[in-house]
């Protein structure tokens, strides 16, 4: 096949690929053997199996946490976007990721409170219970299962950077091609069916290790070999470089054209990254309010990490690195990996290329929880089978985030992996409109619950077909996530702007429907579940055995 | 049920912890108060190294918003 000898990665590297295989087994081994780890005395209930049993503390949500927010986006898509178009496509994830954590200390807390005073697993539970509305509920859920797809294919794309460099998934056989990813997978999938949260809570910590202790590594190889001025400088001079069609290759420092566009990415991506129902579920899995205030503390530890990972696509830029895939083809997401492949021993790179790996099976796995947790809390029980036992919905659960990890594979396969971030971002467009129903509902009830669904469906269509129309060299459509303001000639992030499009439906059709005298729906929830910390009362006894709180006493 | 419904934060609490949180919000979000070259800091341009910083000054003030929030809430809690 000359196609493969076409690519850098002609040979498949024999050591890297050991160590990487010796961290899957690890991981693999530990994977299943969470299922015992805090055993309950029975796994067969969403509580258990989706949110580990909500007793998590301080230092498991923070790994957990660091785990799932940090995914193959920070690894992988994030260096790549520096290293093709930089900083406005890229380093914006410094400050997205900074930003998000007074915002998740300001609404957090709230959220869990109402969620375990009243039993809820999901976003979309909780929306359901304080506006008494299926429609807008159900809005929420099909949004959130949605949006986590695109989430899930970035995964992939950064396992298969990964092989690629390897010199696994050369073959011009499709099926053979895609072998290792799919193999890669199905474990995944048979652990978290296995094991539930407790899994990914597990290797988040193998995971963590490995990342930091790579990321020191590259710092110091990158300070002494390359030099952290020559590197900025080979990144300045790249981005400068006008393209045949007499645009700049990029954006090294933002000027008054790319303000808003940078931090409308941030602020966009900061409100959507806590929407998720991933980042739901880490937040529920906890055990007080206390433990998500202080994790928002702590956890911009793991931005400084993505901070230098960002540069480390500047370094490549430095350092020369050939972007080829096996295939023959240029592909910006293989920078970091091939960086690392280039720089170190082999057996550095495997560690490399393993902390790159499990770092997108940790997230793949809890965003699939989540998205299951999502279709059998709130569309199972709710439209086919609303006296589903605990026992039932589990195995629900179970099936579907087999199901969602699928549908990942369509987003991966028929979407442009070069421009991989977009897949984060689109998500981000879709899952932001969900934000006025659930964060707004944390502290008001004035807003109608059809008004939220109109501003809804507006923000979805808006976004989606304004998404649609972005070109980029590789695709005609879904090609960015950046377009002009309605009415203006700023370039702000799609996703911001959809938000601003739905909570103005929301409020002026709420201000109609209110004086319409339309009925709001019934409140199940009450004023003080919104600041406690103290176990409700519909709350089982630890060790009973599948004594799901049962969410329909509060919603009667 | 003894002490199992807290009282919302005393106001001048929430304000004060809101102004600590909004400070790095803001101190990102206005992205022409940092995006420029100089000056350096070892080789990093401003714009790199001011966002970098912000990590650690981030987490100190929401820290400082957490022991804020906890100590009116220890002091609501004696008061009863």
């Amino acid at each position: 096949m000359s196609v493969v000898a076409a690519g850098s990665g002609t040979k498949v590297d024999g050591v890297a690929l050991t160590v990487l295989l010796i961290f899957f087994v690890i991981v693999t081994v530990g994977g299943f053997m969470a299922a015992k780890w805090r055993r309950p005395e029975s796994m067969h209930s969403l509580d258990e199996w989706g949110l580990g049993g909500r007793v998590f503390g301080t230092i498991i949500t923070w790994f957990l946490l660091g785990g799932d927010l940090y995914t193959a986006y920070t690894f992988v898509a994030v260096p790549a976007a520096m290293f093709a178009t930089g900083a406005v496509s890229g380093f914006f994830a410094v400050p997205y990721t900074i930003v998000v954590y007074p915002l998740i200390f300001i609404f957090m807390p709230r959220l869990w409170s109402v969620a375990h005073r009243n039993g809820y697993v999901t976003p979309a539970d909780f929306v359901r219970g304080r506006y008494g509305s299926r429609g807008l509920s159900l809005a929420v859920a099909v949004t959130g299962i949605l949006a986590t797809m695109p989430y899930i294919a970035l995964q992939l794309v950064g396992i298969q950077a990964v092989l690629d460099t390897l010199g696994l998934g050369g073959s011009s056989n499709v099926l053979l091609k895609d072998l290792p990813l799919f193999i890669a997978f199905a474990v995944l999938a048979a652990y978290t069916y296995s094991s539930g949260l407790r899994a990914p809570a597990l290797i988040a910590f193998v995971k963590d290790t490995l990342i930091y202790l790579v990321i020191v590594v590259a710092i110091v190889y990158v300070g002494i070999k390359i030099g952290f001025g020559d590197m900025f400088k080979a990144a300045e001079t790249k981005m400068s470089t006008k393209t045949p069609k007499g645009a700049a290759t990029g954006v090294f420092i933002p000027n008054s054209k790319t303000y808003w566009a940078y931090s409308s990415l941030a602020f966009g991506s900061a409100l959507a990254l806590f929407m998720y129902p991933h980042s739901m579920t880490a937040v529920l899995s906890g055990k007080s309010r206390n433990v998500i205030r202080r994790n928002a503390a702590i956890l911009p530890v793991y931005s400084l990490m993505l901070g230098l990972l960002a540069l480390l696509g500047y370094a490549a830029i430095a350092a020369k690195t050939k972007v080829i895939g096996a295939d023959g083809k240029p592909n910006a997401q293989l920078a970091v990996p091939h960086f690392f492949h280039d720089a170190f021993p082999s057996w550095f790179a495997g560690v490399a290329f393993a902390a790159i790996a499990i770092g997108a099976l940790v997230p793949a796995a809890i965003m699939s929880i989540a998205a299951a947790n999502l279709f059998t809390r709130n569309i199972y029980r709710e439209y086919f089978k609303p006296d589903a036992t605990p026992h039932e919905e589990s195995t629900v659960s179970k099936i579907v985030s087999l199901i969602v990890k699928f549908g990942a594979l369509l987003f991966v396969l028929s979407l442009d992996k070069q421009n991989a971030i977009n897949f984060q971002l689109l998500g981000g467009v879709w899952i932001l409109q969900t934000i006025v129903a659930i964060v707004a509902g944390l502290y008001t009830r004035w807003l109608h619950r059809w008004a939220l669904l109109a501003g809804w469906a507006v923000g979805m269509v808006y976004g989606t077909v304004a998404a649609y129309h972005q070109k980029s060299a590789a695709t005609a459509h879904f090609g960015g996530s950046l377009a002009k303001f309605p009415f203006t000639h700023t370039t702000v992030y799609i996703g911001l702007s959809a938000l601003v499009l739905n909570v103005i439906v929301s409020v002026v059709l709420t201000l109609i429907l209110r004086a319409a005298h339309v009925p709001t729906g019934e409140d199940a929830t009450a004023p003080a579940d919104y600041y406690s910390d103290s176990v409700p009362a519909v709350r089982p006894v630890p060790g009973t055995a599948g004594g799901l709180p049962e969410p329909g006493a509060a919603r009667a | 049920m003894p002490d199992n419904t807290p009282r919302p934060l005393p106001t001048g609490v929430a304000v004060a912890a809101g102004v600590l949180l909004a400070i790095p919000i803001l101190a990102l979000l206005i992205v022409p108060i940092y995006a420029k070259k100089g000056p350096e800091l070892w080789g990093f341009p401003f714009f790199y190294w001011y966002q970098l910083l912000w990590v650690f000054l981030a987490a100190s003030f929401t820290y400082l918003a957490y022991v804020l929030i906890e100590r009116a809430r220890r002091e609501g809690r004696d008061q009863r």
